[in-house]
């Protein structure tokens, strides 16, 4: 990007914690996610009863793993669980358990599919630790500064978390937006997390500096933190982009700093000054002994990933464009993409209709017979608008088939479209008289009530023509 | 009947049970009397239960160690009135087997102290002399088991709680092999080093206790499987190899007549048919101590973070969570927790990590080496399990390096992970005596069948002097 | 590297969230110092290439299945509590 006297790049790295879906908190069996009223979900592990011990959750283990092979990383050999120290309402044991220096998976890569090419963002590690709890902090007015109270509840306390930190490889928002939306679908389709942003089973941080463009320096960076959408974190990417070269340009020198974007969901201490870093005194946690992902295991994950939305986009991308691709993928439509063209319909045809029209339908890429499909895109030009919307949605019924709508054709014989043309006009001579007169735009009033008294089955093509011609005559 | 429960042993217990010469009431009065007599004195007890029926051997249980619906406090302010809703896994396993719980036992506070006078509810006294104290961090259950106020107990050690307070009082304790006892339940002070084990009157009944208690637990992934308990019978040690390493004979502060009362037990075991030969090793018992007092502070620093007010015990209150939490922990944590969370804060802060902590988790490594090459010539170490008999009650009190000093013998082995048996052999002044027996790995059953013949050809008597009627 | 200065004391202590009063501080200054010279100890050892020993026992992939147990009834779980307000955990603000 260009601004001012010099141009400038900017560079991004995330950082995203995605809640695992089980059926049990990470260290102890009480069940994992909304349930009952507050606290109906604790034990002495989680609410941290004196003489309580963690025990690992086998599954959130292998979800780590292939989250990790998903993302390209390699498995360690030996991973530890490490103690962060740290004083907090929702953190009942003053430390949380997580992994420090020997994490579960570290150094892969998500590529990311832009319409400029494949952007490759290194993942420096993915590793898995617990949630904390949850604090509601009560004030009298309603107001988070002058709280009168702090409320815990501890059913949050030790859901799994994987943790996935990658290298500074993003450098504009739009990337940025979409690694997090990439890396939400690869999630959700390995069917580890929900990933849901406004129930915090997905949150993210971004952390946001510039330098001169072509160089490799790193300068201070900005924390932004606790943004509830992807769009929303795209536009305050942007803007910190541009306050950041402003500074710059102007003299200055951008300050180390974290803003909060939604306070009311403060989730660490906030420092009490700029001495006070935290020291969180991490150590191997003495109460887990450490993991040694056996190769069979790691294999057999490996073997069920399938093929990944990333994937799917370049593989699409060879034959239409990256955006049908991305639309496709990203809106769950391309598997039935695939079936419709492998029963005979045109590739990119079937990607119009899918992306534009049946998207808008809302009916599930699943229930639908991709036979009956191809045969309906093959005979779109040939049947009116309107029996082609009929079918489309009608599509997802059981035992759909085309062939009724295949059989209404479109009138395009102008021999035919005439005698109505010449009826519509006499019935409205104003309009006729207006558009003689120079208002064009009538054409479209006169051509809807073709439309409408040929029931939709006029060619509007050969409609325009006509009326046009009758009009002009 | 009348039971005289200075000396009744629970395997004799069992028995007059069995038998039906006593009945499970009885045998509960017996010791609820005998409490009644002489714990105002000793203070063994910190809470004393009501009898919940049944003819199930009684148990006391020191009170760091859970039970479900009996006040546990870990001898400290910042736990009293708490009472635990779940029970600890050996409280869960003893029960199974029948056992009652009998009382709570007195504990330096989180089990952190070699006297017990740590503890924010008073010290406990020796039984021998009750101006003196009874060791620590157990000192309530062995002043329980050798005062005739309960036939065995639960104890736990972690740099010596178990083993060193046996050897003041003169009974038997052992601590297990690392790994072999659930931790489950058991208010945490050191997770790599605490182990509950058993404290009896005799070698037999340790154990047995040992065997009801010990086992893999679910609950606490640190925990394997254990071999089978052999409780045992002969009276000979034919073939057993016995190490004695020179630098601990030679530690500092042992006194002449510790050393002179470990010498002619090593001489009985030779007349056993036992081989006694010196071995060395070089930097355990040096260093022991040093990296025993950073690494059991650093965990334990981590582990007593969770005492703030918030869910349970003491609370004080403060204007925000950060001033509560200082508040409550100033006012319920005594001197010696509140140095050991600062010694262990220190060692693992930022900048300070590898010198310290992660130097001593090396040393530690040595330590382990050095008693594995042992244990390729030898099946048990023997040493004193203390350098010096009972001392008085305030006497090192305000020298905490003093204190730590007491735990120079039953250290290197914790650090190792190692089981160790203290059995009494001696008197030195009037005062007890012990023979540490240090074994491999799961060597529970060596230890057992050296210290049963050891026990047997040593009959030492267990009654404290002053009170045998 | 043995030897805690005043400023270490708080610091730690303030990591550790203990609230000294001056005459704590002054007493622990010097028993922290002592026991730091004693524990310093282990730097005279030769250590190169000895690595940490975390657990006793060397055992690895200890987990359990993710199969749910039952939690404690509220009323288990506020039992001790110091502060209760309808089913939370009340503590002053953070």
């Amino acid at each position: 990007m260009a601004s001012g006297v010099g141009s400038w790049e900017a560079v991004i790295g995330l950082e995203i914690h995605v809640q695992l879906k089980t059926e049990t908190k990470m260290f102890c069996r009480c069940r994992n996610g909304f349930g009952g009223g507050p606290n109906t979900q604790t034990c002495p592990v989680c609410l941290a009863l004196p003489g309580a011990l963690p025990v690992p959750n086998r599954r959130a283990i292998e979800e780590t793993i292939k989250l990790g092979l998903a993302l390209d990383c390699e498995i360690a050999e030996r991973a530890v669980f490490h103690r962060k120290n740290y004083f907090y309402p929702d953190n009942p044991k003053a430390y949380q358990i997580s992994q420090y220096d020997e994490p579960l998976c570290a150094r892969g890569r998500l590529e990311v599919p832009t319409g400029d090419g494949v952007v490759a963002v290194g993942i420096t590690r993915a590793h898995l630790e617990e949630d904390a709890a949850k604090n509601v902090h009560v004030a009298a007015s309603g107001r988070i500064h002058g709280a009168t109270a702090t409320l815990v509840d501890f059913n949050r306390c030790g859901t799994p978390l994987v943790e996935i930190v990658t290298e500074p490889d993003i450098h504009d928002a739009e990337t940025a937006k979409r690694f997090l939306q990439l890396l939400r679908q690869t999630v959700v389709e390995l069917g580890l997390s929900d990933a849901e942003l406004e129930k915090g089973s997905m949150r993210f941080d971004v952390n946001v500096s510039v330098r001169p463009a072509g160089s490799d320096e790193l300068r201070t960076r900005t924390e932004l933190k606790n943004m509830n959408s992807f769009n929303f974190a795209a536009k305050g990417i942007e803007r910190e982009i541009a306050r950041q070269i402003r500074v710059y340009e102007e003299g200055g020198a951008v300050e180390q700093e974290t803003l909060h974007f939604d306070p009311a969901h403060e989730e660490s201490p906030p420092l009490r000054s700029k001495e006070e870093a935290q020291d969180y005194r991490y150590f191997p946690e003495p109460d887990l002994v450490p993991v040694h992902p056996p190769a069979e295991l790691v294999e057999r994950l490996r073997g069920e990933i399938g093929e990944l939305p990333g994937a799917r986009i370049r593989r699409i991308a060879e034959t239409l464009s990256y955006y049908d691709a991305d639309v496709l993928v990203t809106g769950g439509l391309d598997r039935l993409w695939s079936d419709v063209v492998a029963a005979g319909a045109d590739a990119k045809e079937a990607a119009n209709v899918l992306a534009n029209q049946f998207v808008a339908t809302g009916i599930d890429p699943a229930a639908v017979d991709a036979g009956e499909l191809a045969k309906l895109v093959a005979a779109r030009a040939g049947i009116p608008r309107a029996a082609f919307d009929e079918a489309l949605a009608h599509a997802g019924d059981a035992g759909f088939s085309a062939a009724p709508y295949l059989e209404r054709k479109v009138v395009a014989d102008a021999s035919e479209l005439d005698p109505v043309i010449e009826r519509v006009i006499a019935a409205n001579p104003a309009q006729a008289e207006a558009f003689r007169g120079g208002k064009q735009g009538l054409l479209g009033y006169f051509v809807g009530q073709v439309m409408k008294e040929t029931g939709g089955t006029a060619d509007p093509r050969v409609v325009n023509e006509r009326v046009r011609a009758k009009l002009s005559a | 009947m009348t039971l005289d429960t200075l000396r009744l042993t629970a395997e004799e217990a069992r028995r007059l049970l069995d038998a039906k010469e006593v009945s499970g009431a009885e045998l509960w009065s017996a010791y609820a009397d005998a409490i009644e007599l002489r714990d105002p004195e000793l203070h063994a007890y910190l809470h004393v239960c009501e009898d919940p029926g049944g003819d199930g051997l009684p148990l006391a249980v020191k009170d760091v160690i859970g039970t479900r619906g009996i006040p546990t406090t870990a001898g400290s302010k910042i736990l009293e009135g708490y009472v635990p809703v779940y029970d600890a896994t050996v409280v869960a396993n003893a029960k199974r087997h029948g056992l009652r719980v009998l009382g709570k036992t007195n504990t330096d506070e989180f089990a952190m102290g070699s006297s017990t006078e740590n503890s924010a509810y008073g010290p406990s006294r020796n039984p021998w002399d009750p101006s003196r104290v009874p060791g620590g961090s157990g000192g309530g259950s062995a002043a329980a088991v050798s005062g005739g106020l309960a036939p065995w107990a639960l104890g736990s050690d972690t740099g010596g709680s178990i083993k060193q307070p046996a050897a003041l009082c003169g009974h038997v304790g052992l601590r297990p092999t690392y790994g072999t006892v659930s931790r489950y339940g058991v208010v945490a002070f050191a997770s790599s080093l605490d182990q509950v084990g058993p404290v009896a009157k005799t070698v037999r009944d340790c154990a047995f206790l040992y065997s009801i208690i010990s086992g893999r637990d679910a609950n606490d992934t640190t925990t394997v499987d254990v071999p089978a308990v052999q409780l045992p019978e002969g009276e000979e040690l034919k073939g057993l190899r016995i190490g004695v390493p020179k630098e601990m004979n030679g530690a500092p502060g042992i006194e002449p007549g510790v050393t002179a009362a470990v010498n002619a037990a090593l001489e009985l075991a030779e007349s056993l048919g036992a081989s006694v030969e010196e071995c060395s090793l070089p930097r355990s018992v040096d260093y022991g101590v040093a990296c025993y007092y950073l690494v059991a502070p650093a965990e334990a620093s981590a582990n007593l973070a969770r005492y703030d007010g918030a869910r349970y015990g003491l609370r004080v209150d403060g204007d925000d969570f950060r001033e509560m939490v200082m508040r409550t922990r100033d006012a319920g944590f005594g001197d010696e927790p509140k140095r050991r969370i600062m010694i262990g804060t220190y060692a693992l802060s930022s900048g300070y990590y590898d010198a310290y902590y992660g130097t001593a988790q090396r040393v530690r490594t040595v330590i382990k080496r050095e008693h594995d090459e042992l244990f390729e010539r030898f099946d048990v170490l023997a040493s004193p399990t203390s350098p010096t008999v009972a001392f008085p009650i305030g006497a090192k009190i305000d020298d905490p390096v003093a204190m730590y000093m007491n735990d120079v013998l039953t250290i290197p082995s914790c650090m190792a992970g190692l089981p160790g048996l203290n059995i009494p052999c001696g008197l030195s002044d009037g005062l007890p005596v012990g023979l540490q027996l240090v074994g491999p790995q799961f060597g529970e059953n060596t230890l057992f069948r050296a210290g049963h013949a050891l026990e047997r050809a040593l009959a030492f008597d267990v009654v404290p002097e002053r009170l045998r009627g | 590297m043995a030897g805690i200065t005043r400023d270490e004391v708080l610091h730690v202590a303030r990591l550790a969230r203990l609230e000294l009063s001056e005459d704590e501080v002054a007493k622990f200054q010097a028993q922290l110092s002592q026991i730091l010279e004693a524990v310093s100890k282990v730097a005279e050892l030769d250590l190169a290439g000895v690595p940490p020993t975390a657990h006793p026992l060397a055992i690895a992939n200890a987990w359990d299945d993710d199969v749910p147990r039952p939690c404690l009834g509220l009323d288990e779980a506020f039992a001790n509590a110091p502060d209760r307000e309808d089913d939370y955990f009340r503590t002053p603000p953070a």
